[in-house]
């Protein structure tokens, strides 16, 4: 009976990891591959490491796949901010149907300064005020 | 019934290994390929856990839990050198 659970964990995270392998061939930039490889990824080491446990049912075994599972769930995202934080700034060129990249007008590579809202509102009361001046 | 679950399991997994390694071989930028080096981590750690099972050998769970971690620090790595100056793909 638990043979059949431990065999469709292990077949669950096989498919997960064999989508996160299609995504990355198939996605087309930067972004959108981290997308698919880091969730899908995880997820199917995840349910790996679940199968092992149960398989095993030992106490020391389980022990050591949840320490593995929180491991991977602490560490999957803070890696996936670093790559695609470091993939931005090193100016990949995002795919052509990409409709919102709100860093673009907000964010200044030179001086890595990112600018709020409030100083564009500022900054366009201060040249509506230079177009009163003008006229 | 396990047995013919673990042989699929090795090939999915194989079939994952290469679509990595394509993305590794092909992709335009160096974090293209920092993200494929971390996926090929990823199923190699699937593929450590269904030996484990394979083999009855429950020690490779530390096998594991070992690549992991050195993945984890070889995508920080990685990251720190790109935004540092390394290689620029403008």
């Amino acid at each position: 009976m638990s043979e059949i659970f431990v065999s469709i964990l292990l077949l669950a995270g096989a498919s997960f990891m064999v989508l996160a392998a299609i995504g990355i061939v198939r996605l087309p930039d930067l972004p959108t591959r981290m997308h698919a490889s880091t969730k899908a990824g995880a997820m199917g080491a995840i349910l790996t490491m679940a199968g092992v446990a149960l398989h095993f049912s030992d106490s020391a075994v389980a022990a050591r796949a949840i320490a593995f599972i929180v491991f991977i769930l602490l560490t999957a995202p803070i890696a996936a901010h670093v790559i695609g934080r470091a993939g931005y700034f090193t100016g990949i060129t995002l795919w052509s149907g990409t409709t919102k990249d709100e860093l673009r007008e907000r964010y200044d590579p030179d001086s890595h300064k990112l600018s709020s809202g409030l100083e564009n509102k500022t900054e366009r009361a201060v040249s509506s005020r230079d177009e009163n001046a003008s006229d | 019934m396990l047995g013919i679950a673990i042989n699929i399991v090795y090939l999915m997994l194989s079939l994952a290994l290469l679509f990595a390694f394509i993305r590794l071989t092909r992709g335009p930028s160096l974090a293209d390929r920092v993200v494929a080096l971390e996926l090929i981590a990823s199923v190699v750690v699937g593929y450590v856990g269904v030996h484990a099972i394979d083999t009855g050998v429950s020690s490779f769970l530390d096998v594991a839990i070992v690549i992991s971690l050195t993945a984890f620090l070889a995508a920080i790595g990685f990251a720190r050198f790109l935004e540092r100056g390394g290689v620029k793909d403008e």
